[in-house]
């Protein structure tokens, strides 16, 4: 269930070191259901690293995640349930094929019928035929989408995506964003990461920039990306950091 | 009690994963094993038996061979967690972290044991130790001194596993934790293999369930800070 106000996803005033340097300057983050968060920045913005943090993959220095309003702490291994990560890499183990992968992702997450939402979960990404290879037989983009099929597999009720539009063609990435409407639809919360805000625009609520470990700039989604576009660049500098398109 | 089943049926699913992934590229058996079979052999044919016989090398033999096999078998246990940040997928399922930890112990258990299972009559065949009435518990000494050693060795693989000298480190670190139930077995395997009595060896047998019962509990308790980046 989500928290009395509604919210799915909480970060306050969340802040990592690594060291001496501050990676994320106090970030605060709320979504509630239904809402997609694309959240853009150059390189060494810290994205990664507050996907990271969002997932409890990395511990804050100081701040506090929360999912549905439970803080997200290592010792509360329910408080993780209603995550799902696309991250940079698959997450999945080359020694077993894609669908013992996702068999065993069931398994862990105790749903009652593993084989049933491991077909359900290759089904959603076309990746039937390629189950029973290994992972490290695929192609970027059919690991991208085995990746994707992992995440998606206990139906998560906020999703977390690091360039999920890494290495998929061009029905490849309608397919996604066909599925991530889906569960929007559905009162799940997104937040998405990319360099390339035109892949995610038709998805955003919401756009935020990252830049030096600070939102920098927050608009909302939908209409003409023209503008957000021009912002960004103007505060990023056009040829300063990562690409955005 | 609803909870700790629920962590013993996730700590199963994790060792099963393991096992299957093992089953399927036998990378750790395999080299565990040739390297048992290696030090067995090296040792059979350096040794002079008209100066040392086969039970005063023996117990020592035996032991250095399980200890580094064990590590070798060890070392690949959060290898294959480490490619494609795997193990990320396993700390963001919703799976206590001490569940984790005892499916991967249950799963190098099952690693150690079995390279000590054919390493054994190994052992028998190349330095002709009769072991006769003491096989039940020769058997038992190295299920008692594996089960510690092996939990500090899982401890210290997941710590390892984020280095880039992993392969190095684990037995950097684990050797030193590995010297008390060494010698523990040792002289335990030594006297049952010169058949003395059982209460000669109670004071090891003592020594190494106690070694079991701290280096498990400290595991399973420091597991959790270890993975949480």
């Amino acid at each position: 269930m989500p928290s009395s106000d509604g919210i799915l996803l909480q970060a306050t005033g969340l802040v990592r070191a690594f060291g001496a340097t501050r990676v994320l300057r106090g970030l605060d983050l709320s979504l509630t259901a239904g809402e997609t968060l694309v959240v853009v920045g150059p390189n060494g913005a810290g994205k990664t690293t507050l996907l990271r943090c969002l997932a409890g993959l990395m511990r804050p220095t100081a701040g506090e995640v929360r999912v549905l309003g439970r803080p997200l702490r290592g010792g509360d291994a329910e408080a993780r349930r209603p995550l799902g990560l696309v991250s940079h890499q698959s997450l999945l183990y080359d020694d077993l094929t894609v669908r013992e992968n996702l068999l065993v992702a069931a398994r862990l997450y105790g749903l009652p019928d593993p084989g049933a939402a491991a077909e359900r979960a290759l089904e959603s990404v076309g990746l039937g035929p390629r189950a029973d290879e290994s992972p490290r037989l695929l192609s970027r983009g059919l690991l991208q989408r085995a990746a994707i099929a992992r995440a998606l597999l206990h139906d998560p009720r906020v999703v977390l995506l690091d360039e999920p539009f890494t290495g998929l063609d061009a029905p490849g990435a309608d397919r996604l964003r066909g599925l991530l409407a889906e569960r929007v639809a559905g009162g799940r919360a997104l937040v998405l990461v990319t360099h390339h805000l035109a892949e995610a625009w038709a998805l955003a609520t919401r756009v935020a920039a990252l830049v030096g470990g600070r939102w920098a700039l927050e608009a909302p989604g939908g209409g003409d990306p023209a503008p957000v576009l021009a912002e960004y660049h103007a505060l990023v500098g056009a040829n300063a950091g990562g690409a955005v398109a | 009690m609803r909870d700790l089943l629920a962590g013993l049926r996730l700590a199963l699913v994790v060792a099963g994963k393991d096992l299957r992934m093992e089953l399927r590229s036998r990378t750790a058996l395999l080299s565990a094993l040739v390297f048992a079979a290696l030090v067995l052999v090296v040792f059979n044919f350096s040794r002079d038996p008209t100066v040392l016989s086969a039970t005063d090398l023996a117990p020592s033999v035996l032991w250095i061979t399980f200890a580094f096999a064990a590590v070798v078998a060890m070392n690949r246990g959060f290898h294959a967690e480490r490619a494609n940040a795997a193990f990320d997928g396993l700390l963001l399922a919703p799976v206590p972290r001490e569940a984790i930890f005892l499916g991967k112990l249950l799963a190098n258990l099952a690693f150690v044991g079995a390279v000590e299972a054919v390493a054994l009559p190994l052992f028998v065949l190349f330095f002709n130790v009769d072991l006769g009435g003491a096989l039940p518990a020769i058997l038992g000494v190295p299920a008692l001194a594996t089960v510690g050693f092996v939990a500090v060795g899982t401890l210290f693989s997941a710590m390892v596993v984020r280095t880039r000298f992993a392969e190095l480190m684990l037995p950097v670190l684990l050797l030193p934790f590995m010297v008390p139930p060494l010698i523990g077995a040792v002289q335990a395997t030594s006297r049952l293999l010169a058949d003395r009595p059982l209460s000669e060896i109670a004071g090891w047998l003592r020594l190494l369930a106690l070694y079991d019962i701290v280096f498990l509990t400290l595991s399973t308790l420091i597991f959790p800070a270890v993975v949480d980046e």
